[in-house]
Order: C-alpha cells, then sequence, then structure tokens
C-alpha cells in the first residue's frame, strides 16, 4: 500500500512538472505572441536552446545546475535576439514561415552536429543537488513553481508599464505605433528576448527533469503543441496561455486512448475553439470570463 | 523663422516619380493647406516628412534640423504628430489608452523609465486633458474599434497632440465625414492652431481649406504648381486645370 501511494505520487508529480514546463513554455510565447503581436511557430527552438545549453554545461563542462539553468535561459535570450532580427522585417505569414525556419534549423543542428549528441541525445542530466544530497521530485516541481510566480508577477508588472503599452500598440498597428514615438524594432527584440529566456528557462528544468534530452523533444510539433496552449486558453490573456497548458498538458496524461490520438485531438479542439469562442477560453468575449463577471455582479444587484 | 524647411524633396518608386523637386516651408502657427488632385502626391509628401519612407533627393529641415533619414518614431519625438488618411487607431484599445501610447513617447527612450507604471494619476489627468481638449469625454472608456469614424478622427488627434508636437500633419482629416461633423472638426483644428501648433493639412474639401489657410500649396503629379492665398489659388488658371482639365478646342466647346 505505501509502495503504491508513492507510484502514483511519483507520476502525479510527473504529471505536475511537465504542465509546469508547459505553463511556463505557453507564457513565455504569450508575451511574443499574445502582447506583442508577433507570431512564431518555433517557439519550441528556444525551449532546445536552454535545455541543450543547461545539458552541456552540466554533464561536459561540469557546471552546476544552480549556474547552468539561469545560463540556458541567458543564451536563448542571445540566440533569441540575433534569431529575432531577420523576424523584425517581416510580418504575419512571412513571420510564421521565418520562425518555423528558425525551428527547423535548430533542431537539425541538434540532430545533425555530433557535439549536441545527434539522435541519441544528451544524458546524464541529473536533479539539482542542494544540502548535500538531490532534489527530491516534489521539491523540484516547488522551485520551478516558484520560479514561475515570480515570472508571473513579471508579466503582471510589465503589462502595466510603458513597455506592455507599446507591446499593445505594434500588435494593434506597427505603423501608427512608430508615428506615436514607439521604437518598434525595439520592443520587438525585447519581447523576442524575454520570451526566448523564458523558453530556454523552462528548458533548462526540463532537461534536469527528464535527465536526457533528444532533438525530437524540440522540434516543430513542440512548436505548435505550444501555441495551440496559448490559443486555447486565450492568447494576450494573463491567464489563458497557463490554463491551457494545463488542459492540453493534463488531458494526454489521464488517458492513454488521448495520448495517441492527441495530434488529432489537439487539432479538433483548436479547430472547435476557433468556431465558437476564436478569443480562447479566457478571452475577452468568451464564454468563461462572461459567466465569472455574472457571478461576481450578481450578489451587488440583488442587494 | 520657418518651423518645417522642405526642399527639392523627391520621391521615385521603381521609376515612378510620385514626388518631384517639391519645395515649400510652414510659419509657426499657421494652418498650411496641401491640395491637389488624387495622386498628386500629398500622402507621399507626408510619408515623407514623417519618416515613413526615405526620400530619393532633396532636404526636410524641423526647426533648424536635418530630420531626412530619421526613423518614425525620432520624428514624432521631436514633436511632429500626424493623423492617417484611413485612419488607423489602435483598434483594440480604449479611447484612453490610445492616447497614453503616444503619452509615452518620453518613457520609451530608456529601459528603467519605460519598466514605469503608466497608470498614474498625475499622467491619467493629463490625458484626461486631451480627452477634453478633443471633446471626448464621453468615449473614454471605449474601444475605438466601436466607434464612428468622425470620432475615430478625433482619438488619432488626440494621440497626435499628446506627442505634444510643434506640427500637426493631417491627412483628409474631413474625408467621409458628414457636414456637421466636419465643421466640429474644422472647429477642433482652429483651436489646435491657437494653442501654438502648426497644422500642414491635406484636404479635399475645398471648402474646408479656403475657410481654415492663409496659404496654400497644390501639387500635381508630384509637383507644386501653385502656392499662395486662397484667392490666388482659386483663379490660378493652373490650378484649374489641373482639377478640370485643359479647356477643349472652340469648335468642340461649342458642339
Amino acid at each position: 500500500m505505501p509502495y503504491g501511494f508513492v507510484m502514483i505520487s511519483g507520476y502525479l508529480i510527473t504529471i505536475l512538472i511537465t504542465v509546469i514546463v508547459y505553463a511556463m513554455l505557453a507564457h513565455s510565447l504569450n508575451i511574443i505572441t499574445g502582447h506583442a503581436g508577433q507570431i512564431s511557430l518555433g517557439h519550441a527552438a528556444f525551449f532546445g536552446i536552454g535545455a541543450y545549453t543547461s545539458a552541456l554545461l552540466y554533464t561536459g563542462a561540469g557546471f552546476p545546475f544552480w549556474v547552468s539553468v539561469p545560463l540556458a535561459a541567458v543564451v536563448a535570450g542571445i540566440v533569441g535576439a540575433l534569431l529575432g532580427i531577420p523576424c523584425l522585417r517581416v510580418r504575419d505569414d512571412f513571420l510564421a514561415i521565418t520562425t518555423m525556419g528558425i525551428g527547423f534549423v535548430v533542431e537539425a543542428v541538434f540532430l545533425y552536429i555530433p557535439f549536441f549528441g545527434g539522435a541519441m541525445g544528451i544524458g546524464g542530466i541529473n536533479l539539482p543537488g542542494w544540502f548535500g544530497r538531490e532534489m527530491s521530485k516534489p521539491e523540484y516541481f516547488l522551485l520551478i513553481l516558484i520560479v514561475f510566480i515570480l515570472l508571473i508577477l513579471l508579466d503582471r508588472r510589465l503589462g502595466r508599464s510603458w513597455i506592455g503599452l507599446a507591446w499593445s500598440s505594434i500588435r494593434e498597428d506597427e505603423q501608427a505605433a512608430e508615428a506615436m514615438g514607439v521604437d518598434v524594432v525595439r520592443f520587438k527584440v525585447m519581447a523576442f528576448v524575454l520570451g526566448s529566456s523564458i523558453a530556454g528557462l523552462a528548458g533548462g528544468f526540463y532537461a534536469h527533469f527528464l535527465t536526457f534530452i533528444m532533438p525530437q523533444n524540440f522540434g516543430f510539433g513542440q512548436s505548435i503543441v505550444i501555441l495551440c496552449m496559448v490559443v486555447f486558453g486565450g492568447i494576450g490573456t494573463r491567464w489563458g496561455p497557463i490554463l491551457g497548458a494545463i488542459i492540453l498538458g493534463v488531458l494526454p496524461e489521464i488517458s492513454r486512448p488521448i495520448m495517441e490520438y492527441r495530434t488529432l485531438i489537439y487539432g479538433l479542439l483548436l479547430l472547435a475553439m476557433m468556431r465558437f469562442q476564436p478569443g480562447g477560453l479566457l478571452g475577452e468575449e468568451s464564454i468563461l470570463p462572461k459567466i465569472l463577471r455574472w457571478i461576481q455582479y450578481r450578489p451587488s444587484e440583488q442587494g | 523663422m520657418a518651423l518645417l524647411e522642405i526642399d527639392g524633396l523627391s520621391k521615385e518608386f521603381d521609376g515612378l516619380r510620385a514626388l518631384d523637386q517639391v519645395s515649400f516651408a510652414t510659419e509657426v502657427g499657421e494652418i498650411l493647406g496641401v491640395i491637389g488632385p488624387n495622386g498628386a502626391g500629398k500622402t507621399t509628401l507626408f510619408n515623407l516628412i514623417s519618416g515613413i519612407y526615405p526620400a530619393t533627393a532633396g532636404e526636410v529641415v524641423f526647426q533648424g534640423r536635418s530630420i531626412l533619414g530619421m526613423k518614425s518614431h525620432q520624428i514624432s519625438r521631436l514633436g511632429i504628430g500626424r493623423t492617417f488618411q484611413i485612419v488607423r487607431p489602435f483598434q483594440n484599445l480604449d479611447v484612453e489608452m490610445n492616447i497614453l501610447v503616444a503619452y509615452g513617447h518620453r518613457f520609451y527612450p530608456d529601459l528603467w523609465n519605460s519598466m514605469g507604471h503608466f497608470r498614474k494619476n498625475e499622467i491619467l489627468k493629463e490625458v484626461q486633458g486631451y480627452i477634453e481638449r478633443t471633446g471626448l469625454q464621453s468615449y473614454r472608456k471605449q474601444l475605438t474599434k466601436n466607434l464612428p469614424l468622425g470620432i475615430k478622427k478625433r482619438v488619432e488627434i488626440a494621440r497626435a497632440l499628446a506627442l505634444k508636437p510643434r506640427l500637426l500633419l493631417l491627412d483628409e482629416p474631413s474625408g467621409g465625414l458628414r457636414f456637421e461633423e466636419s465643421g466640429q472638426l474644422m472647429d477642433l483644428i482652429r483651436t489646435v492652431r491657437d494653442q501654438g501648433i502648426s497644422v500642414l493639412l491635406i484636404e479635399h474639401n475645398m471648402q474646408v481649406v479656403m475657410d481654415l489657410c492663409k496659404r496654400i500649396v497644390v501639387l500635381d503629379h508630384g509637383s507644386k504648381i501653385a502656392e499662395g492665398s486662397p484667392e490666388a489659388i482659386r483663379s490660378n488658371p493652373q490650378v484649374i486645370e489641373a482639377y478640370l482639365g485643359k479647356s477643349l478646342r472652340p469648335e468642340e466647346e461649342e458642339g
């Protein structure tokens, strides 16, 4: 019985960590695509850059987790800035194709350059140590949760700042934003750097949890899964992408058939969302927020 | 002293001369009209002044400083605000946020400043000032996509004013407006001028131009064909020709 309990809680914690990593990814893509309005179909590339940076620093250079994971965020942010430059000149569908290309290139680099372990990937990446022992999985989950809460607070802060306002204006109309004194290039780069570095951080956490990474974890399919979560939950909203990541992340875990038909189900869900709730679950005009508002205001009307 | 001096300004699009050697200057505190038939190069002129695309040749000097080659956001920060011929408010932001975007021009250049909170009381109070100046009180919290055209045009002017401009470029402010709306907008443009902001006005509605401007520049096929008072422009044969075409040979005219 106790053994069974450990099994269940072990499985549960695996789901929790997977979901929170996805939530972090969806949250980071939401900065680029939701806040600044720049579509990206290659976000998993930065997730991968973070994971590989952390893995190589840890296994190859012998850096501890506490150094390799922050560096993963830094490297992903720098690469995000570099790869963001070609993205600054293109818009909409061209941007979608450019970012998709970036995703393929990065995956190919991991796959074909021996330094990155090729198709075999990189193994031997352990959970971090603290107090002279290896961190347990629940502790690791709490660590990621705390970091994620800090990131949400940062997002909230930025949302109320001139940076957030400048992003909104770029999302609405770049040329008009320029005419209002918004340095569009600078603020776009800022969104790419921040979004990429958070994805890189998620990659670092993910690598140390999986202990073994392969290029396939960071391919085009993964980029689409992240985008699905953002759109499903409500693009541009603060909690939507997180909710989307929780729902779409947990679904395949609770039932085997869903896992097998995962792409099909995601696709159908997305089609249904686009038809009936284009703003996502938590979009301004969607049913869920309307119900919540109704519940919130009903008592005051009665009283 | 001239606020804006344009000298020999030209623009070619793939060999097509959209603007050819145009020169004129605006004085401080005046409303200068820019008229001309469709395709004369009026909007091209605005897009060159506001830095949306680079000029092929010529010079643009604002307050004694060349602004040619500067980016659009730098030019707007220097004090040139503009509106668009086809309105471009930030559709999914409310009127207040639209104005705030422009108000933020002084915070954007510095990373630390741009991390600052924009919903501060003193800032919102100043924004309220722009809302009142442009008569948008009852629309403050409405998304601009839901507003009628006349109000959207006011939002664009309010937004441009929040840049604290010395010069406003208004691209056909009365276009598509009903008679009363257009009259109200003219009053607004006059009050803006009275506050010491110069206006460069593209307009198709001759009534509006003749009423508002003491001086008018006429463009046709990318060249300046006339400049002067409304009376002089009205009786200028070249201007009449540009608008109405050359008079036909006498026998055809009779027939």
